[in-house]
């Protein structure tokens, strides 16, 4: 069998679902045996590769940077899953959203808060814009599993990962669909 | 008092007379899903999860308001009321900003226990994000819309088992919020006792005492079975 072109993406989350990934200790071994990890937050590729098979996305879409990796994410995934909460229903991440527009949102973050030169940081090229709000990956690109959890914990990860590295589609269920 | 016999799921049941569908199912062990009732306080049908099929009936009806009679035959987890109630839950997610990692309830959430049961792994439709208040005027408890459903079951308790007649309804549609005495800051209320039968009875983070942080606020229904009982029965449970 070719082995598995494996990637994870870290978008706007607070990569504690990918700390949970290495959460799976030696199993990790046994994934290297059958996958390639072509691309990931822990592996030092800088683009993301075509022809990828399975690829874990972290994270909601919060921002320019964000919305243009996964547009190419998906144009170049087999399998997309949604990684954690924040990728599935926004979570934290979009609770900025009932502030409103994104100068309100930095207004609460840089300028309330601050009272030592309150500056709103701005570097163009450099720090991505905010998008108007923070969207669930799902109302971006149409995803095809879903593993929820804030952070998804390992054996859910390892359950979901055994079964479709064994070519089946993955049904998780019970207690292995909660949020939070 | 007159026996009656029905059907439920294929299996017969016998149920007393006046009794709902749902306690002659729940008396069964036939688990139907509920997130406005709660045991010991008067059953309103507002959360439509416990939606049942009577065959000769073209509607769906609410089993917890439902009185069985005679020879009626009940489906309860068909396909469609799978279909519908995976939708209510999803709509209920929508409408507040519910994010269960940062909530004081994580683990011991009736919304979010449905939501696994019901197989609901995403919401299909957009987020409202709408923007709610905290009111955390009371000096020993705190209530916050973003997790309110609106299932009233604090203004039931409130009413009916209290008497005190803080908690009540405001506005309409998705403006609807829980509202203390004329929409006053709950601190200010002049009616409310500080029993904390709301707290215990409502089924998410919503309504919470001080002090909780995330995943550590657990409710006590014990203590409402307590007082119903010693109300209804003269028992006094210990």
């Amino acid at each position: 069998m070719d082995r598995l072109k494996f990637a994870t993406v870290w978008l706007g989350g607070c990569s504690g679902c990918h700390m949970s990934f290495m959460d799976l200790d030696e199993w990790l071994f046994d994934l290297a045996q059958v996958a390639d990890v072509v691309f990931s937050p822990v592996v030092d590729t800088k683009e993301y590769p075509e022809g990828v098979d399975v690829c874990l996305v972290e994270g909601a879409v919060a921002n320019e940077d964000n919305l243009e990796m996964i547009l190419q994410v998906r144009r170049r995934t087999k399998v997309l899953v949604a990684f954690g909460d924040c990728a599935i229903t926004g979570n934290v991440t979009a609770m900025r959203n009932p502030l409103g527009k994104p100068e309100l949102v930095l207004e609460r973050a840089y300028l309330d808060p601050s009272n030592l030169r309150p500056r709103i940081p701005q570097e163009a090229g450099i720090i991505p814009a905010l998008l108007p709000r923070v969207l669930p990956i799902q109302e971006v690109v149409p995803m095809d599993h879903y593993l929820p959890g804030c952070p998804p914990p390992a054996a859910r990860i390892k359950a979901f990962l055994q079964e479709l590295i064994a070519g089946r589609t993955p049904q998780l269920n019970g207690c292995n669909i909660s949020f939070g | 008092m007159a026996a009656k016999v029905f059907t439920i799921d294929g299996q017969q049941i016998t149920a007393t007379e006046g009794q709902t569908v749902l306690d002659a199912a729940q008396d069964a062990g036939i688990a139907i899903p509920t997130l406005c009732h709660l045991d010991g306080v008067m059953d309103v049908g507002a959360c439509r999860l416990c939606l049942v099929e009577i065959a000769g009936l073209n509607k769906l009806v609410p089993a917890c308001v439902t009185k069985v009679t005679d020879g009626m035959v009940v489906t309860t987890n068909s396909e469609r009321l799978q279909r519908y109630r995976r939708m209510i839950v999803e709509l209920l997610f929508t409408e507040r900003n519910h994010i269960c990692a940062v909530c004081v309830s994580n683990g011991h959430c009736e919304l979010q226990s449905l939501a696994m049961t019901l197989g609901m792994d995403h919401v299909r439709y957009d987020y409202t994000f709408p923007k709610c208040a905290v009111d955390p005027t009371h000096r020993l408890f705190g209530i916050d819309h973003n997790r309110c459903v609106l299932c009233g079951r604090c203004v039931r308790v409130c009413w009916y088992i209290e008497g005190a007649g803080t908690k009540n309804f405001s506005g309409r549609g998705t403006q609807s919020r829980i509202v203390s005495d004329l929409n006053a800051p709950w601190g200010n209320s002049r009616t409310c006792t500080s029993c904390g039968k709301c707290v215990q009875a409502c089924p998410t983070g919503a309504l919470f005492s001080k002090g909780a942080a995330v995943a550590e606020m657990e409710k006590d229904r014990g203590k409402l079975e307590y007082i119903v009982t010693a109300r209804e029965k003269k028992q006094w449970i210990v």
